[in-house]
C-alpha cells in the first residue's frame, strides 16, 4: 500500500502539473489578456485571500450542505423506486415506461417549473439536485433488482427460501453492487446540479454565487477559484463514495 | 421404511420449441432403494440433468409418476437436496452462512443452526474456513461447502448434477471418495448424473446408461461391491468398454 503510494501520486499529478506549467508558460509569455486569463499565482493568491476571509469556506459548506441534502432526497426516492420496479413485474410494467420517458428530459428543463412549484428559496434547489441524483440511482437500483443470476435464483428455490428470505438473503445483496454504482453516479450528478441550481436559479450562498460575483465583477481569477474548488470537491466526493462503496461490497 | 425411496414410473417430459413439442425424456422407469447410490451416465443432451431437475422439483410439468417415499413430487422439498456443477454459493455470505442457508426453513434457533452448520463444514473438512467468503475458496473447497449446504437439512436423497465436472483431476478424485464416504455414513440414497464413465462406475451401485433424442434408459447395470469399481481393474475396464459401446449406439 505505502510502497505503491508514491508512484500513484506521481501518476495522478503528472498531467495536472503539466497543465499548470503550460498555464504558467502561456500567461508569463504574455500570450493572453491577463484580465481574461489570469496567471496561476494570481488565482492562488485570490484563493488564499478568499479562504482566509471566510468567503470560500462558507460558500463551500453551503454548497456541500445543499448537495448532500438533494443527494439524500434523490437516493431516498430512487433506491426504493428502482428496487420496486425490478422486483415487482406488474409495477415495472405499470411505471417503468413512464420513468423511462421521464429520464429522457434534460434536467435543466425543470428549472422554470421547480422555481414556480417550490418557490425561489432553498427547497427548489434541493428538489432540482435531488432530481439529478434520482435518475441514475433509480436506473441502477432497477437493474440491480434483476441482477440475481438464474443459477442462484434456483438455489433459493431448492433451499426453499421464503419470499422474505429470498429478498433479504439473495435479491437485495445481489442488487447492492448496482445500487452502489448508481449512488456514485448520483453523487456526481448532484454536485453538477448543485452548481447549476446556484447559478441558474435564485441567488444564495454557495460556490455558484462565487462564480456569479466573479462574472459580475469581471474577476476571472475569482471564477477560476470557483472552478478549481468545484473540481477538487467533486473528486473528493467521488473518492469518499468509492471507498465507502468498496466496503459495502467487500464480497465481490 | 419403504423398500423404494424414489419411484420413477413411465416418466416423460417435453419442452415446446418453436411451437412444436420436443421430447427430452421418454418412458423413464427407475426405482432407487434407501441407501442406494445410482449413477446416470449419458452424452450431453440425453436429458439426464432434466431428470434431476424434475426429481428435485425445479421443474414440475411431466407425464408419468414421480414420487419420493410414496408421495408425488410437486416441488422442492427438505428430503431431496441437490449439488450442481457450479457451487451456486451466495457470494455475499461466508461459508458457514451459506451452509446455514440450507436450514432456511427449519425451526431451529440461531445458535443451534450455527452449530449444525459448523458440524457439516467439519464433515467436508472445512472447519477452518467457516468465515471465508466464496471468492476466497478454491473450486474444490467451494464445492465442499455446497455439499455441506445440501446435507445440512438432513435429506434422504442427495442429487448430484455433474458436481465434479469443473474440478481438476486430483480434487475430483478426492471429492468422489469423500462423497461416497459421506453418503454411506449418513445412509443416504444418491443419484449422480455424469458423462464421466469412470466416475459412474466408481460411485454407482447401479449404472443407468441413457441415450438421447429423446432421453431414455438404454441399460441398467448392477455393480458388485469391491475392486471391480476401481478404475483400471480388468472388471472396471470391461464394464467401461460395455458402457462406452452402449453410449455410442443411437
Amino acid at each position: 500500500m505505502t510502497a505503491g503510494l508514491a508512484p500513484r501520486v506521481l501518476r495522478f499529478s503528472l498531467l495536472p502539473l503539466a497543465l499548470l506549467a503550460l498555464w504558467q508558460g502561456v500567461t508569463a509569455a504574455g500570450w493572453t489578456d491577463l484580465r481574461e486569463f489570469p496567471a496561476p499565482a494570481t488565482v492562488f493568491a485570490r484563493a488564499l485571500g478568499e479562504w482566509q476571509s471566510g468567503v470560500l469556506p462558507e460558500a463551500l459548506l453551503a454548497s456541500l450542505a445543499r448537495d448532500l441534502a438533494g443527494f439524500a432526497l434523490g437516493a431516498a426516492a430512487g433506491i426504493p423506486l428502482g428496487l420496486t420496479l425490478g422486483l415487482s413485474p406488474w409495477f415495472g410494467r405499470l411505471v417503468g415506461p413512464t420513468f423511462d420517458s421521464f429520464k429522457q428530459i434534460a434536467i435543466f428543463a425543470w428549472i422554470p417549473l421547480f422555481g414556480l412549484w417550490f418557490g425561489m428559496g432553498e427547497s427548489a434547489k434541493v428538489v432540482f439536485i435531488a432530481t439529478a441524483a434520482f435518475v441514475p440511482i433509480t436506473v441502477n437500483a432497477w437493474a440491480g433488482a434483476r441482477a440475481l443470476p438464474q443459477t442462484l435464483e434456483e438455489a433459493t428455490a431448492v433451499l426453499r427460501f421464503s419470499p422474505w428470505q429470498r429478498l433479504i438473503w439473495a435479491r437485495l445483496p445481489a442488487a447492492l453492487p448496482d445500487i452502489v454504482a448508481g449512488l456514485r453516479v448520483g453523487l456526481i450528478n448532484a454536485w453538477l446540479a448543485t452548481v447549476g441550481a446556484e447559478y441558474f436559479m435564485s441567488v444564495a450562498p454557495g460556490l455558484g454565487s462565487v462564480l456569479i460575483s466573479g462574472r459580475d465583477l469581471y474577476a476571472m481569477d475569482l471564477v477560476l477559484v470557483g472552478v478549481l474548488v468545484l473540481g477538487l470537491t467533486g473528486v473528493a466526493l467521488d473518492t469518499v463514495a468509492s471507498r465507502l462503496g468498496a466496503i459495502l461490497i467487500r464480497w465481490q | 421404511m419403504a423398500a423404494t425411496a424414489l419411484e420413477i414410473r413411465d416418466l416423460s417430459k417435453s419442452y415446446v420449441v418453436n411451437g412444436a413439442p420436443l421430447p427430452v425424456l421418454a418412458g423413464i422407469s427407475l426405482d432407487v432403494a434407501p441407501g442406494e447410490f445410482v449413477s446416470v451416465v449419458g452424452a450431453s443432451g440425453c436429458g439426464k440433468s432434466t431428470l434431476l431437475r424434475l426429481i428435485v422439483g425445479l421443474e414440475q410439468e411431466h407425464d408419468g409418476r414421480l414420487a419420493y417415499d410414496g408421495r408425488p413430487i410437486d416441488g422442492p422439498g427438505r428430503e431431496r437436496a441437490i449439488v450442481f456443477q457450479e457451487h451456486r454459493l451466495f457470494p455475499w455470505l461466508t461459508a458457514v452462512q451459506n451452509v446455514e442457508a440450507g436450514l432456511a426453513r427449519s425451526d431451529l434457533g440461531k445458535s443451534e443452526r450455527r452449530r449444525i452448520a459448523l458440524e457439516h463444514l467439519a464433515l467436508v473438512g472445512l472447519s477452518n474456513f467457516a468465515e471465508a467468503l466464496p471468492k476466497q475458496l478454491s473450486g474444490g473447497m467451494a464445492q465442499r461447502v455446497a455439499i455441506a449446504r445440501a446435507l445440512v437439512s438432513r435429506p434422504g436423497l442427495l442429487l448430484l448434477d455433474e458436481p465434479f465436472g469443473a474440478l481438476d483431476a486430483l480434487t475430483r478424485s478426492h471429492l468422489q471418495r469423500e462423497v461416497l464416504r459421506i453418503v454411506r455414513q449418513e445412509g443416504l440414497s444418491a443419484i449422480i448424473v455424469t458423462h464421466d464413465v469412470d466416475e459412474a462406475i466408481l460411485l454407482g451401485d447401479r449404472v443407468v446408461v441413457m441415450q438421447p433424442h429423446p432421453g431414455r434408459i438404454a441399460e441398467v447395470i448392477v455393480e458388485e461391491e469391491g475392486p471391480a469399481r476401481e478404475p483400471g481393474t480388468p472388471e472396471a475396464v470391461a464394464l467401461r468398454r460395455r458402457i462406452l459401446h452402449r453410449l455410442g449406439e443411437d
